[in-house]
């Protein structure tokens, strides 16, 4: 979906309007941040645990490309195959070629928010591919025709009667039922047949480690696990900058991860691949491949401030607490990654020209990274694409794009006024003087709020008279 | 943590205080006063340079408060009765001014800032005697103060010091309530969402005055109660303590 | 496709190195705790997520076995014979059929996912502070058992309970040698995908139980 700003706008609208779906989130942050809290009870343990996270998260982004080499060499001397892509289009292109290599047709997935970002499936599909998400809440996306809504819990803009409905639909045998058990359970046994005959899986990796040449999973369902196990082959996916130096800092990372995310101390499981099945294994993939892909991080890297962008470990704490992605939901921002971190990333991935408007949906209130595992500075990284979006000599692919003159001198024009004392005050004394002739109506303000009036006299004005010094 | 107290401080009033809140500026000020501190205003001033900031023009709000750095020159706390405004100092203009001339004097001035209820409790550590009528407050904090330089406790000890005054809370206290500045502006239906669910929540309380530390959020707030028809008055801090504790004009 | 190496590998190489010298202090305290302690807290957490913890001892161990064998109704049970506590199984099997990972290749995956109501293994250690199996899977014990049938049976000698994942890494040295798969396990399938409500067993097992056994 191509971000534009009138179709911003517009779902934007639509999405406030949806009483259904603005309750479905409101409960569902609201439970989300209740449950992280509680894994977190120590405010000053918290905050060590953070930085340590962030430190090892930028000290493997400090020498990014010595570890990503350190990875490749490792993985290949364990018997991992490792492709390299620049583009989601390339990256789609090496799945293919590995499926077409063994004439296979079907695939089953774990949950890869790189696999959205390649728009994979589509892909697949349209070169004679059956492919099946295995992860619950992406298996009812799949069913409804509809992308995630949140990074880790995708399909969590629907109710159990949405849900209810959509089996009904498309599973016409399965005898109709809201219950959350139940329509789990019928998950499970469509699934299951798949898993046993699926050719290849499909995965993507929380974390690589350079060290062991070993992949990481986490998940709770069993079908990541699946996915990377019973079928011959098995492709895993995922961005440069997940690779993590030594094994040592998996936990703290791991920890971080699952309290941030879903507020468990761990998940159900969490899967080191290092290896496809050796001789005298009885199962595990023959073939495993990782497919790193680039699209846009090598230029994020590029700039000092931006590249604390790449730390994300994708754990959604970001947007349950944002007040503006808990009011108009993740389909609105019309990305693959929404919330917080999807309006700093987007951006940088695809485009201010596309994605720019983005940086207008947050109110700055900092939510965000006061949770952010890694300590990225979100709100100073918006702030930030916000002036490469208005100024054509910024880093980021479309700076400039978003530069209206109209905005541009208005801002010029309030420069000159208000770093003059003598107009500034004199611009002041107008407006006290005038305050009965201030507009009732003032633009977008007054669609909800009466418009503010000045004051009769101003503070300059009643410092004079009050007598406090000048200097 | 008390600092010393100093002989004299700037008072940096805000471009919001200034046009739409002066008496929170002017009581800022005489509570300072009232503690035996010389109080600096220099009439030169105007605004920090946040809304530009914000809005993605560096420049312009760079030149602006260029202007600021001028004015408070000497080596004493600089008292700012907003949070953000506080928080733009102090976090924001060394970045600012990164890589320009004026780069070591805003880092010097950046210091020297600090935001009124900080200064009140941490610094001057004022006693009061509430000479006001039984009321309901409830404290609404900005994302500045919770978040950005967390000084959000300090409003909660000033009004707890408020004897008469029985403190309630509202759902979602921490939540922003919608202005953020140009946001409000740029997104308003986002942006009136969350303030028609801030002020339901502050409602809900049955408070009768809203305070705060940031005259952007009471505007925001004050506003949207003003259209909806009814609700608690809407006071910075400085103002209600100043009111309920000078006995005489 | 190594062109697409050589170019991504160049434009990080090209980007200026971030100096990370000061980014983040501050230590992480490890709890340690007494082997009771550790033993309370593996249960704890374990028994939140629905997972059994069976406390038994090298002489009991067998008939708790037995007990968990039929209370899950299990007819058949997978295990490992080659194991110390599989010989004692294959003298004395909890179930009417047991089923050795011995048996042919070919018809490991069929019999996983038909036939076997209940697999068990024995495991590397377990964690206590998350509730945690740690399992390296090999060719007596392959992965697929700890994960197809619906129940899974987790044998965890007390002596290998540690506090905290990094200090089981840091005392076993995994990073001088991973094998294909190590994984850790903590609890019966689960997910919370639709309202945000638990639903367990989805498409690992439906059931964990770890019979604990304490000298």
């Amino acid at each position: 979906m191509q971000t534009t700003d009138a179709g911003f706008d517009i779902r934007i609208r639509d999405a406030l309007g949806n009483e259904r779906v603005r309750g479905n989130f409101r409960r569902a942050m609201d439970g989300l941040m209740q449950r992280r809290l509680d894994l977190f009870p120590d405010a000053e343990a918290m905050e060590s645990l953070r930085q340590h996270g962030m430190r090892i998260k930028a000290s493997a982004l400090s020498h990014l490309p010595e570890l990503l080499e350190e990875l490749e060499a490792k993985l290949i001397a364990n018997g991992i195959r490792v492709h390299w892509a620049e583009t989601p289009l390339e990256a789609n292109q090496i799945v293919l070629d590995i499926m077409q290599s063994h004439g296979a047709t079907s695939m089953i997935k774990g949950k890869s928010m790189v696999s959205e970002e390649m728009g994979l499936n589509h892909f697949l599909e349209q070169h004679g591919i059956d492919v099946l998400e295995s992860d619950l809440g992406e298996f009812i996306l799949q069913l409804a025709g509809e992308p995630p809504s949140h990074i880790v819990a995708p399909a969590i803009h629907k109710d159990r009667y949405q849900i209810a409905e959509l089996f009904r639909e498309k599973f016409p045998d399965i005898p109709y039922s809201e219950d959350i058990d139940e329509l789990t359970q019928s998950a499970r046994a469509i699934l299951r047949d798949r898993f046993e005959t699926a050719e290849v899986g499909l995965s993507g990796v929380n974390f690589a480690v350079a060290e062991t040449g070993t992949l990481c999973l986490v998940e709770n369902e069993g079908n990541g696990r699946m996915s990377t196990t019973v079928p011959p082959v098995h492709i895993a996916v995922t961005g440069i900058e997940k690779v993590v130096e030594k094994l040592e800092q998996i936990p703290p990372l791991l920890t971080l991860l699952t309290r941030s995310a879903t507020g468990q101390p761990v998940t159900t499981y969490f899967n080191m691949i290092s290896s496809p099945r050796k001789p005298g294994e009885k199962d595990g993939p023959e073939e495993v491949h990782l497919v790193l892909l680039d699209n846009g991080r090598s230029g994020i890297y590029s700039d000092p401030e931006l590249l604390a962008t790449l730390r994300c470990i994708r754990c959604g704490a970001c947007m349950n607490h944002c007040p503006v992605y808990t009011r108009i939901g993740g389909h609105a921002y019309g990305t693959v990654y929404p919330g917080p971190i999807g309006i700093i990333f987007e951006p940088q991935k695809g485009g201010l020209d596309k994605y720019g408007a983005l940086t207008t949906a947050s109110s700055l209130c900092g939510a965000c990274g006061e949770v952010c595992p890694v300590r990225i500075p979100i709100p100073s990284l918006i702030n930030r694409l916000r002036y490469e979006a208005n100024h054509s000599n910024g880093v980021t692919p479309g700076s400039g794009s978003k530069h209206k003159n109209s905005e541009a001198l208005l801002w010029k024009a309030w420069s000159l006024l208000y770093r003059n004392p003598l107009l500034y005050r004199m611009m002041t004394k107008a407006a006290t003087r005038l305050r009965m002739l201030a507009p009732g109506k003032a633009g977008p303000w007054t669609r909800y709020r009466t418009a503010p009036k000045p004051a009769a006299r101003s503070l300059h004005d009643l410092a004079r008279t009050h007598g406090v010094d000048n200097e | 943590m008390n600092t010393a107290k100093p002989k004299q401080v700037y008072f940096f009033g805000t471009c919001l205080v200034d046009l739409f809140y002066p008496e929170a500026g002017l009581a800022g000020i005489r509570l300072i006063q009232r503690e035996g501190v010389d109080v600096i205003f220099p009439q030169g001033q105007s605004c920090c340079g946040q809304p530009a900031w914000n809005s993605g023009y560096r420049n312009e709000a760079r030149d602006v408060a260029a202007a600021q750095l001028a004015l408070f020159t000497k080596e004493i706390p600089v008292v700012v009765p907003s949070a953000s405004c506080a928080g733009m100092m102090k976090e924001h203009y060394p970045a600012l001014f990164s890589g320009t001339p004026l780069e070591s004097t805003a880092i010097a001035l950046s210091k020297r800032v600090v935001e009124l209820t900080a200064f009140l409790v941490d610094v001057l550590d004022i006693r009061v005697e509430d000479l006001g009528d039984p009321q309901k407050v409830a404290i609404h904090s900005s994302c500045s103060a919770l978040r950005e330089i967390q000084v959000g406790d300090k409003i909660e000890t000033l009004v707890s010091k408020l004897s008469r005054v029985d403190k309630v809370e509202q759902a979602y206290k921490r939540e922003c309530c919608g202005f953020g500045g140009t946001f409000s502006v740029k997104q308003p239906d986002i942006s009136g969402a969350m303030v028609a669910d801030k002020t339901a929540s502050i409602r809900e309380t049955g408070a009768d005055i809203l305070v705060s530390q940031d005259c952007g959020c009471l505007m925001n707030i004050a506003g949207a109660f003003d259209r909806q028809g009814n609700g608690p008055r809407c006071m910075h801090i400085a103002e209600l303590l100043w009111e309920r504790t000078h006995a005489d004009d | 496709m190594s062109n697409a190496r050589q170019k991504i590998l160049a434009r990080l190489r090209d980007a200026p190195r971030p100096d990370v010298t000061s980014i983040g202090k501050g230590a992480v305290e490890s709890p340690v705790w007494d082997l009771d302690e550790r033993i309370r807290r593996f249960t704890d957490r374990m028994t939140a997520v629905r997972a059994e913890v069976v406390e038994t001892s090298p002489d009991t161990w067998m008939q708790a076995l037995q007990a968990v064998c039929q209370r899950a109704g299990a007819r058949n049970l997978l295990y490992s014979a080659a194991s110390p506590f599989g010989e004692a199984i294959s003298r004395q099997p909890p179930v009417a059929h047991p089923v050795t990972t011995g048996l042919e290749s070919h018809k490991w995956k069929t019999t996983l996912f038909h036939e076997i109501d209940a697999a068990l293994t024995t495991t590397l250690g377990g964690i206590a502070e998350t509730g945690t199996l740690m399992l390296w899977p090999d060719m007596q014990e392959p992965r697929m058992m700890s994960l197809v049938p619906p129940v899974h049976i987790a044998i965890l000698e007390a002596g290998k309970l540690f506090n905290t994942f990094s200090e089981a890494v840091a005392a076993m040295q995994w990073q001088d040698g991973m094998p294909t798969n190590a994984l850790l396990i903590s609890g019966p399938s689960k997910s919370a995908d639709i309202e945000q409500t638990l639903a367990y067993g989805v498409h690992g097992p439906k059931e964990l139980v770890v019979l604990l056994i304490r000298d």
